[in-house]
């Protein structure tokens, strides 16, 4: 990393402020972080690729890619959903819901995990119902880690699409159905393109955060080999039997995956901020 | 007479169309309103239902046990240190960030975000490969008494850096467009910065840096996985609320277990009630 600095300015502290950045980010991030990747050159190629292709923890990564890919297409969906209706109608409660929507970033994970737990269980508020009448078990079920990854990611959609829908000028989509466009068709062709970058955006980052997540599903999974054990709890079974290298070489999987996304996200988010500066 | 004019000026197909989709905003609410009751309010009421369902004195005995107690101390603890460490840091990232132009500034950007892409799992993992036993400094550490994995010092440190760019990425955006103007004025009156910055600059961001600390600590508080990884699970002694939660769970105490949860569900409450306070109090400062 070349950091040069490029202009004069009469502001003092860039020596200083920029070193303390530096020592500090590299000390509680970058080594770290290091610390893995140089954990996996400990194993040969073979072993790596032996550890990350083993039955149990393939199992486990496309459970957690699987399930967080669903859930943050679930939350695209309904995301998109809640924001509109937050912004375009007025209705008893609406600041208190808007301000709620937001929970899940505040709750912690392991207090939403005991709770959906809880109400998703075959006896709970939700589970009873679902269990009696479609014979459709939730917790303890691939569908309950689905359920609390559609928790966790709730608010990213809501949160990146709706500034966009309030800066939308509801000429243009009025101007739309005067033209004769169907509500659907102004929905479609107006209002859909403009949100994308923001929608995707969202979906990106909702997904990004299902895929590392562990407190939450933990309580609902149920957690069985081969079935409804996530990526993350591989690691910790692991580490509880002090295979450090394997440990590492599943987490150096989702390092990647998760700096790759981390890439995709930052350009997503500039090409939605092109897309609103383009507009007039 | 009246529909009859607007029918014949504008066409019949708009009112009618219009008149046909009337149903469509009650339905849209109702299904926003049902998404989010299935996902988000039932949740948040069966914590408090769980946790009040055997009455109150179950609930207050689960709440002043000493175990309890001791894992409050620690998370405050620990919050207690990683927030003002990450607030610190947070205001010279965002200094030298939004003040300076320097290459690499948009990679300094990226890697400041980086945690909030690692796994809370990962997270923890790392700090154990650093510092425990099998790790780079475990050898030394052990050599010298000192203990990181499996003690407090492990716990802060996850903490820390599970919510690392919390501050930083609230200050940066908003330094940024309040541009540099301010300051430069200040400097050729003759600030020194020290008077910059307590003046000048933290005062312009006062809520945006208020937002941040409020997110930091919440996360603080209430992180799960990567202290899991490192704390070691000691009763009474390495053990932060969530971590009490599960174990009290794993031993089917489910009302003390809702009862510690309830504690951190209001914790989670009160920083919606600031957060929304803060950007109430944002809005109406900027014009």
């Amino acid at each position: 990393m070349i950091l040069v600095r490029r202009s004069h300015s009469v502001l003092p502290g860039f020596g200083v402020a920029l070193g303390c950045t530096l020592l500090y980010l590299g000390l509680v991030v970058l080594v770290p972080l290091a610390a893995a990747f140089l954990k996996t050159f400990t194993l040969s190629w073979d072993a790596f690729v032996a550890t990350v292709t083993a039955p149990r923890v393939v199992a486990s990564l496309k459970l957690s890619f699987g399930a967080a890919l669903a859930a943050a297409a679930i939350n695209a969906v309904f995301g998109l959903l809640v924001a509109w209706v937050l912004v375009r109608y007025r209705f008893v409660g609406r600041r208190l819901i808007d301000a709620l929507v937001d929970l899940p970033f505040a709750l912690p994970t392991a207090v939403a995990g005991i709770a959906l737990t809880a109400i998703y269980a075959p006896n709970g508020w939700i589970g009873k119902p679902l269990a009696d009448g479609f014979g459709l078990k939730v917790a303890f079920t691939p569908l309950g880690i689905l359920v609390a990854l559609v928790f966790i990611g709730l608010p990213f959609v809501v949160r990146t699409v709706q500034p966009v829908l309030e800066d939308l000028e509801k000429e243009l989509e009025e101007a739309a159905q005067s033209l004769g466009a169907s509500p659907v068709q102004a929905f479609t062709r107006v209002i859909l393109p403009t949100v994308t970058p923001a929608l995707l955006t969202g979906f990106a980052l909702a997904f990004a955060r299902a895929v590392g997540e562990y407190g939450s599903v933990i309580f609902i999974a149920g957690n069985m080999p081969m079935v409804s054990e996530i990526a993350p709890l591989m690691i910790i079974t692991k580490l509880e039997q002090y295979d450090y290298a394997g440990a590492t070489a599943v987490a150096v999987v989702m390092l990647v995956f998760s700096f790759a996304l981390l890439l995709a996200i930052n350009g997503l988010q500039w090409w939605s901020r092109r897309y609103a500066e383009e507009r007039p | 007479m009246a529909a009859v004019l607007d029918r014949a000026v504008s066409g019949a197909a708009p009112r009618e169309r219009r008149r046909r989709f009337a149903w469509a905003p009650a339905l849209l609410v109702g299904a926003a309103l049902a998404y989010l009751a299935l996902f988000l309010f039932a949740p948040l009421a069966a914590v408090f239902y769980e946790a009040l369902r055997k009455g109150w004195d179950v609930y207050a005995a689960a709440i002043s046990e000493s175990d309890a107690w001791a894992a409050v101390r620690l998370t405050l603890l620990a919050a207690g240190i990683a927030v003002p460490a990450n607030l610190a840091f947070g205001i010279a990232a965002a200094w030298t960030i939004a003040k300076f132009d320097f290459r690499g500034k948009s990679l300094l950007v990226t890697l400041i975000d980086l945690p909030f892409s690692v796994s809370p799992v990962v997270s923890g993992l790392i700090y154990v490969l650093v510092f425990g036993l099998q790790g780079w400094l475990g050898p030394w550490l052990s050599e010298h008494d000192a203990k990181v994995i499996f003690a407090v010092p492990g716990i802060v440190l996850a903490t820390i850096f599970v919510t690392f760019p919390f501050v930083a990425r609230e200050l940066i955006p908003l330094m940024q467009a309040q541009g540099r103007d301010e300051e430069e004025a200040a400097v050729l009156l003759g600030a020194n910065a020290w008077q910059l910055l307590w003046r000048v600059t933290l005062p312009n961001v006062k809520w945006g840096l208020i937002y941040g600390v409020i997110l930091c600590t919440a996360r603080a508080m209430g992180e799960f996985g990567a202290v899991s990884v490192v704390s070691g699970h000691i009763r009474g002694m390495t053990n932060t609320l969530p971590l009490h939660i599960e174990i009290l769970y794993n031993e089917y105490q489910f009302t003390a277990a809702f009862a510690c949860a309830s504690l951190l569900a209001i914790l989670a409450l009160v920083t919606l009630a600031l957060k929304t306070w803060v950007e109430w109090r944002q809005a109406k400062e900027t014009p």
